[in-house]
């Protein structure tokens, strides 16, 4: 599909897709929101792009595999699941950290958002695996 | 000849690998030795660690008479044989896994044999089948692969019928723990002792090749010769009969088990040493009088009486050493001749003369002359055979037989291999590499010795390990000399038969090879069937047809709401009204797209349908306070309807007069009504909120988040999302895979 209206519009959409759905991780522990909401508008972003301007495109633009983006997901998920362990918790426990202040004021940095990380990676490769293969198809 | 013909880049950690392993064996030896003194006093060692404290299974080790014997022929054997292996593989590809496997086997046997935990031993018991399996299909030849699956299907089937067994026993006697088991004493009288018998014989009679389960046994020689003699002579063979005389205690002493161990035994042994002169394969007819061996020691744990088990526990040492030294010297002229068929070998103690003087030796005591550890092993089978109280004289008769037939296999390897004119070998003899000659040659003079001073195994070894399969303590002494009695009489006319039938070998062979066979050809019709019959199920089950699958599929899940709904005593008083105008606006737009998407003749507006009636849920969710689900329902319908309309442009174009669509309907309108009843049905049941209540109100002190439904998924259920996550990336490449074929053929 190659429509000038569409390829001007999906760059500046494809990167403020990508903005709001990291804004969507990041507040998703407090407020709609969340990995696997913001993987599929992260998703979508990627979608857009491989409509507008083609497959090959948008591989480059995701630069990795998106099989090997689930993969990593998969990982990151795994050792937000780990590091618990090495501070002596159950795996998969929360683990916080506040940079710059005391509990409840700094920058709240946690485990918990590395697994929802992970959940935001999983989710776009999978969907952009997918996505790909079918619209190299076509 | 086929370890030396896979020739390729040599392994160069091979021999290092082998040398580890036979110094940790051989230290391990040591160490079971120590324990010789102690376990000599009817004294057992035992350790334990917590292993699944829930199920109440738990890492229990004890080691008494029977595991001692056991796990010393286990180390000291691993230890022999993996020295050989270092000379016999040498310059093999994959010599470091052949090492790797044997490791693993080895351990897995130790840890069976030592096991004191029903459930733990039968872990072990699966992992002594796996090695197996790899290392009968080792040299990964056509023949090897389909010899390693026929040893996996018939003992793996094997141990899951143990495994029934063992639960079935650790329930009826309230614990899992061997010693506790044994120590209750026979279950004879219990109404559950038959199954559970049956069970566990299953396992130990396709692990022991008992008739007719043993055609895996000869077909595993495709394993390279120190496998064979290690684990289908030595060690694993006999695990069955380890389980037997370890659990004899609990099942024996009953005519049930008396009479199927003694005929399955007796009939085993009779079966396999007639089959054995039929073969001119050394390594063959070394198989099946394996198979002779075990059958006979299957028949002396039916017994009670303390001569039958000093017979089985004395012949298990015997047995070992003089079949694991055949094999190997076997293995040593196979590889130095290039052949081991009987008719082309002879005059080998010219050109191999260790070899030679360890095959005689062996030779020997498989004959049962006398000075050998064989003679009195012999001699105590023949007193076993008639000690045991229900018909001794068929089963002494076919004792005598089948130790006559093993004489004619020992003649023939000293008359017709070693000694008489050279034969035609393929390559010209030569004497085998020290490491190759000297540990057959250690194992057949340890058969010398301990045949001059029996009772140096007699009370270290036999009688604590009889003592322990009785659970009683049992008073054995072997000697060499017993007098002129019955049995002697016996092994004379063992000999003067054994050597008749040497004599009149190749008549024998022939009369044999008209005796009615097929045991393989049942098997491969058996495996035949299995998969002509599941391929036909498949076919039904599965027609390949899309449509099928989902109207199946669909009905299912209209069916089974409906079913709960019946069960549960038909349809609640229950209503449910919209007021809110704009839930009744989005309704309006579900209930609208939903017909549009069914009533539409082209696929894009049926596709913009399905959108509308999506958009419309999302709205509804939105009405009703669920924002982060509405977002993921909108999100999931966009990238949906991108993928589906990436797949339209490949689909044909819809007929206008579609066949099958009144039975869609039915189907779609089954599954809305099914859904939305059973949902209607849920709303009536008072709400427990005391779950929700509690997330909620720990949700922002303990995990710092104000979106209960987020810190459910990454906090508090942070496993479960794991897990979700891993099935979406493992669909999502499982998908990739499908697409990447239809691909390849474009259908």
């Amino acid at each position: 599909m190659t429509s000038p209206i569409l390829q001007a519009a999906t760059r500046l959409i494809s990167t403020l897709l990508i903005v709001f759905s990291l804004f969507l991780l990041v507040r998703g522990h407090d407020a709609p929101g969340g990995g696997f909401i913001g993987g599929l508008v992260a998703a979508s972003s990627f979608t857009l792009l491989a409509m507008s301007h083609g497959v090959e495109t948008a591989r480059l633009a995701l630069r990795l595999p998106p099989a090997t983006v689930a993969a990593l997901g998969v990982g990151a998920a795994l050792l937000a699941g780990l590091i618990p362990l090495v501070v002596g918790d159950a795996p998969f426990a929360a683990v916080w950290v506040f940079v710059g202040g005391p509990k409840g004021e700094g920058l709240p940095l946690s485990t918990v958002l590395l697994f929802d990380f992970g959940v935001w990676l999983v989710v776009l490769g999978a969907v952009l695996g997918l996505v790909f293969a079918l619209e190299e198809d076509a | 000849m086929s370890a030396v013909a896979s020739v390729g880049d040599a392994d160069r950690s091979g021999p290092w690998a082998g040398a580890l392993l036979a110094l940790v064996s051989a230290a391990a030896a040591a160490a079971f030795a120590t324990l010789i003194p102690e376990i000599s006093r009817n004294e057992a060692v035992a350790a334990e660690w917590a292993w699944a404290p829930a199920l109440d299974v738990s890492l229990a080790f004890r080691v008494d008479g029977l595991s001692l014997v056991f796990a010393l022929l286990i180390t000291g054997f691993g230890a022999v044989i993996s020295a050989y292996s270092i000379s016999y593989l040498r310059g093999h590809r994959h010599q470091t896994h052949f090492f790797l496997y044997l490791a693993l086997f080895e351990a897995g046997m130790l840890g069976l044999v030592l096991a004191d935990d029903v459930i733990a031993l039968f872990a072990f018991w699966e992992v002594t089948t796996v090695a197996s399996f790899l290392l009968v299909g080792f040299e990964t030849t056509q023949k090897a692969r389909r010899s390693a699956w026929m040893s996996l299907l018939i003992t793996g089937a094997g141990g899951l019928a143990l495994l029934a067994g063992l639960i079935w026993l650790g329930l009826v006697t309230g614990t899992t723990r061997i010693s506790e088991i044994t120590a209750a004493g026979g279950l004879g009288g219990h109404a559950a002792y038959l199954p559970i018998t049956l069970l566990v014989l299953a396992g130990a009679f396709a692990k022991s090749a008992q008739f007719p389960l043993h055609i895996w046994l000869p077909n595993a020689m495709a394993a390279p010769t120190p496998v064979s003699a290690y684990l289908h002579s030595a060690t694993m063979v006999k695990a069955g009969v380890y389980l037997l005389a370890r659990l004899h205690p609990a099942l024996s002493g009953t005519d049930f088990w008396t009479t199927t161990l003694g005929l399955v035994g007796g009939f085993t042994m009779l079966m396999a040493a007639i089959l054995s002169l039929r073969q001119k394969d050394l390594k063959l007819a070394l198989a099946y009088s394996s198979v002779m061996s075990l059958g006979s020691l299957v028949m002396f744990l039916g017994a009670e009486e303390t001569v039958a088990a000093a017979a089985a526990m004395t012949f298990l040492i015997v047995h070992a050493l003089y079949k694991a030294s055949l094999f190997l010297v076997v293995g040593s002229i196979d590889k130095m001749t290039g052949t081991r068929d009987l008719d082309r070998l002879g005059g080998l103690w010219r050109t191999m003369p260790m070899t030679s003087i360890a095959g005689v030796l062996a030779a020997g005591s498989m004959a049962g002359f006398p000075p050998f550890l064989g003679f009195v092993g012999k001699e105590l089978k023949y007193e076993g055979a008639l000690a045991i109280a229900e018909e001794p004289a068929p089963l002494a008769a076919a004792a005598v037989i089948a130790n006559a037939l093993m004489v004619a296999l020992a003649l023939a390897v000293i008359f017709r291999v070693v000694l008489s004119r050279p034969g035609r070998t393929p390559k010209t003899p030569r004497e085998a590499p020290t490491l190759i000659w000297l540990g057959p040659l250690l194992l057949a003079v340890g058969g010398l010795l301990f045949g001059v001073a029996p009772d140096l195994v007699g009370r270290t070894l036999v009688q604590p390990a009889a003592a322990a399969m009785l659970g009683a303590p049992a008073e054995i002494k072997l000697k060499l000399w017993h007098g002129v009695n019955l049995p002697l009489m016996m092994s004379v006319a063992t000999l003067a038969l054994g050597v008749a039938f040497h004599l009149a070998r190749e008549p024998l062979a022939r009369l044999i090879a008209r005796l009615p066979g097929g045991a393989e050809a049942i098997w491969d019709g058996l495996l035949d069937g299995v998969q002509t019959g599941f391929a036909a199920v498949t076919r039904g089950v599965q027609p390949g047809s899309l449509r099928t699958y989902l109207t199946v599929t669909f009905l299912a899940v209209a069916a089974a709401p409906l079913a709960g709904l019946r069960l549960a005593g038909g349809l609640p008083e229950a209503s449910f009204a919209l007021t809110e105008p704009q839930a009744l606006a989005a309704a309006a737009l579900c209930a609208g797209g939903a017909l549009t998407a069914a009533l539409a003749h082209r696929r894009i507006l049926a596709l913009a349908g399905l959108g509308a009636s999506g958009t419309g849920l999302s709205l509804l969710f939105l009405t009703f306070g669920a924002p982060d689900v509405a977002a993921t329902q909108i999100l999931v319908d966009v990238l949906l309807l991108v993928l589906v309309a990436a797949v339209m442009p490949r689909l044909p174009e819809l007929p206008p007069r579609r066949r099958g669509r009144s039975r869609d309907a039915f189907v779609a309108g089954a599954v809305g009504l099914a859904v939305a009843l059973a949902t209607l049905a849920a709303t009536v049941g008072p709400f427990d909120a005391s779950v929700a209540d509690a997330m909620s109100a720990r949700s922002l002190p303990e995990a710092l988040g104000r979106n209960v439904v987020n810190v459910v998924l990454v906090d508090f259920r942070a496993l479960d999302t794991f897990g979700e996550i891993v099935v979406v990336a493992a669909a999502a490449v499982g998908g990739l895979a499908l697409l990447r074929r239809t691909r390849r053929s474009p259908a």
